[in-house]
């Protein structure tokens, strides 16, 4: 069997996002960029079923400018055996990268397609849906647990309710949860190994599809900053607080 | 069983300005060479902090086209300031009576982590392949006693030392020459410092703890190109310190505090002298309404040659930093360290070539002009051990009548951590508490920093003796960690040491200031510690 795992350079979970001042979006320069950290899950789940035997290949793919590639070969240093890079040097929404996805679904031809649930710079937690529908393939969105059997996946999803277990059939559609797995590091001659895999360099420009964005962005600003709490003396203050001034109960 | 080992020509351990230069200078020597970098912070630039006032000599000698190159190195000196501060007056001291070491007018305000990222393409465009994430934890050596290259930390232990199941077994990196250069206090330069008894008959290192913010400001504000320092308050005038305020590009201005840390009073807490300092009547103004983006802090060399060890052993060198080649009365060690790197890249090619003994790097080191500003500077900072007002006059009589050229070199007595005194005999001092706008608590500050540690590793700050800090640090000097860690790790909890590693920004001040020596710094889980912007 075959995995496609997507991955995304966003900028990095400890690094505090600072809002442009004339909130056209957020500042990235000289920010630590690092792979969205539920795709790390997506393609440690790849490699341990990799490990397993019951998949052969795993094409890691990224779509976003030149540094993209540096998240490709991290996947690759940890298992990956062929990178795909699709240029794009301007944002893209979930519609149009799903729609990428789906032209390079129909060439490469995997059996299952592996994503993080959301990314967490946009966290849109649409991609992996909008692909599947597209496809008209199965999808199991934020798994926590997967057991691939011959021609299905008992897939076990974080809901809010508590946990939930499908079984899907393959080709299929699997957005990770962190829970999934704890991906591992990458070894020093693995990262040169993955220096010599094969990437494939595309252009979005050149997939033919239609990329146009549908959403406008009026304005990002940060959230509103948190007001310091108070301490009351009883039980009774505390009600009135909540009656007569928050007004929730 | 024995771990797996990779062979290379040159490793270099720390990817700042110095290994950086090196390992560029080396492929420009000798396209042919294997080389490579192992770095601890998450990417370049991500552990590098310094002022920072450029002087580009080095990076002339090393990139001779560098403004054609894209060098991030564009804000040149415009103007410069230099006050003495009283508790609310200031005096401006006028700049034709600086000496010349203090003057910038031919200098550049940069990101020194910036110019690191750049320098890392350049060298990586030269086939140099860096390794950010994989911190150098232990030195290798031959059996003739040589060092022999470095061993990558195991990755994936719990806080016991037992393997998670994502444990990776660290490797083996063996070189020719492996070159050291972690920058301030490496653990690795500590180690062979003692191993190869480097610093015999040297004075004992001296250090100062530098803290820096970055704030963004109106354009009103902001003059760019303009370099100012004080002296003064809020330091009493034993204490050894001063600030630097930098505008740099973009309506941004670099501020820092620097205070020597040979201070005497276990009660100084050098985080809290730089937020008050921001306070006085002629400083606040000038970031009234601005807003701070990021802060962080790391100690400095300030020992000048009468501390430089010796920066040559078999198998390897000590350069930069990590040796100590920081000008003290210039403030600047940017340009030496590189220095440093290019001298250590003539060596080792030589070495390698003609199989010139390592130790040819002493007498080129001496006679590059490098070394002659170090010699030249060499009694500013002991000559302040005398006092402020004592150690201006001595400094304007040595720098600006005799150039340096004094035919006596005054001595560092102390290590830094002699020099505290016991709490009883000092007085308490009272910090104002931060208003969130202006002046700031440590954990906001923290905060800025991006830095993280993965959960459940071993604690990377090692105590000799678990039970000193509650049984005699607490009771003798009211135990200092809790003040001079700009960051909170430190704190007394009922009776109990705690050590929030979580927190550290890898300054290495615990391990130089703790009045026992009983604080180990070692390198934590690859890519943790702060994730440095444009510091």
């Amino acid at each position: 069997m075959k995995i496609l795992v997507a991955v995304k350079r966003v900028i990095d979970y400890n690094v505090q996002i600072r809002v442009k001042e004339d909130g056209s979006g957020v500042h990235t320069d000289n920010v630590k960029m690092s792979t969205n950290p539920p795709d790390d899950n997506a393609v440690e789940e790849s490699v341990k079923l990799k490990e397993s035997g019951k998949v052969k290949e795993i094409v890691a793919i990224s779509i976003g400018e030149d540094k993209a590639q540096e998240s490709i070969r991290k996947a690759l240093a940890v298992g990956a055996d062929k990178g795909i890079h699709v240029k794009a040097d301007s944002y893209i929404e979930p519609l149009g990268i799903a729609k990428i996805l789906k032209k390079i679904v129909e060439k490469e031809k995997p059996d299952m397609v592996f994503l993080g649930k959301q990314a967490i710079d946009d966290d849109c937690n649409q991609t992996g849906q909008m692909l599947g529908a597209m496809l008209n393939w199965p999808q199991a969105t934020f798994s926590s647990k997967l057991n691939i059997k011959e021609k299905s996946l008992e897939v076990v999803r974080e809901i809010d309710e508590g946990l939930e277990t499908l079984e899907i059939n393959l080709p299929a559609i699997v957005t990770c949860d962190l829970r999934l797995n704890e991906p591992r590091f990458a070894s020093l001659p693995n990262i040169m190994k993955a220096k010599k895999k094969p990437m494939e360099l595309l252009n979005a420009k050149d997939m033919g599809v239609d990329l146009k964005n549908r959403i406008e962005q009026l304005k990002v600003e940060e959230p509103p900053k948190r007001k310091a709490g108070i301490k009351v003396t009883s039980v009774a203050e505390l009600v009135s607080k909540l009656k007569n001034e928050a007004k929730v109960i | 069983m024995a771990r797996e080992a990779m062979e290379y020509d040159v490793v270099i351990v720390g990817a700042g300005p110095a290994g950086l230069t090196t390992a560029i200078k080396l492929k420009q020597l000798d396209p042919n060479l294997n080389v490579c970098i192992l770095e601890k912070g998450a990417e370049v630039g991500a552990h590098v902090l310094s002022g920072n006032v450029f002087e580009t000599k080095a990076l002339d000698e090393l990139i001779p086209n560098w403004k054609n190159e894209g060098a991030p190195v564009k804000t040149k000196v415009s103007k410069e300031k230099f006050l003495f501060l009283g508790k609310n007056s200031s005096l401006s001291w006028p700049t034709w009576l600086l000496p010349s070491v203090q003057k910038n007018h031919k200098n550049y305000i940069i990101s020194l982590a910036n110019l690191c990222r750049w320098l890392a393409e350049q060298a990586e465009k030269l086939g140099v392949e860096i390794f950010p994430g994989f911190p150098a934890s232990e030195v290798l050596y031959n059996d003739d006693g040589s060092v022999k290259g470095v061993a990558t930390l195991d990755m994936g232990l719990d806080k016991e030392g037992n393997k998670k199941d994502t444990y990776q077994e660290g490797m083996e990196l063996h070189a020719k020459v492996t070159v050291f250069s972690e920058g301030c206090r490496g653990h690795l330069g500590k180690q062979l410092i003692k191993q190869f008894n480097l610093d015999e008959g040297k004075n004992p290192q001296q250090y100062g703890i530098g803290l820096k913010e970055i704030w963004e400001v109106s354009e009103e504000q902001h003059q760019e190109g303009l370099v100012m320092h004080t002296a003064g308050w809020p330091l009493d005038s034993k204490t050894y310190g001063g600030s630097f305020i930098y505008h740099a590009e973009n309506r941004q201005i670099y501020l820092g505090y620097v205070i020597g840390l040979d201070y005497q009073n276990p009660y100084l807490s050098p985080f809290d002298e730089f937020q008050r300092f921001k306070t006085h009547p002629s400083i606040r103004k000038m970031f009234e309404g601005g807003k701070r983006i990021s802060f962080g802090a790391r100690a400095l060399i300030e020992g000048g040659i009468q501390s430089l060890p010796k920066m040559y052993m078999p198998g390897a060198l000590l350069i930069g930093c990590d040796a100590g080649t920081l000008n003290m009365p210039k403030i600047k060690g940017s340009h030496t360290a590189m220095k440093s790197g290019l001298v250590a890249a003539e060596t080792i090619v030589e070495n390698i070539k003609n199989k010139t003994d390592l130790s040819i790097y002493e007498k080129k080191f001496k006679e590059s002009w490098a070394y002659k500003e170090l010699y030249t500077a060499r009694n500013v900072k002991p000559s302040f051990s005398w006092g402020l007002i004592l150690g201006i006059v001595f400094t304007g009589i040595d720098q600006i009548l005799f150039r340096g050229r004094m035919p006596f070199t005054l001595k560092h007595k102390h290590a830094d951590h002699e020099a505290l005194k016991p709490a009883s005999q000092m007085p308490k001092i009272e910090y104002p508490k931060p208003d969130g706008k202006l002046t700031f608590d440590k954990t906001s500050s923290v905060y800025l920093t991006g830095t993280n540690h993965t959960e459940n590793q071993p604690v990377h700050l090692r105590l000799k003796d678990p039970n000193l800090p509650i049984n005699y640090t607490l009771k003798k000097y009211d135990e200092p960690a809790v003040r001079y860690c700009p960051v909170g790790v430190y704190e007394i909890q009922k009776e109990k040491f705690i050590i929030n590693s979580q927190n550290c920004i890898h300054c290495k001040t615990c391990d130089i200031k703790e009045p026992s020596q009983n604080i180990t710094w070692v390198v934590p889980e690859g890519g943790g510690g702060p994730k440095y912007g444009n510091m």
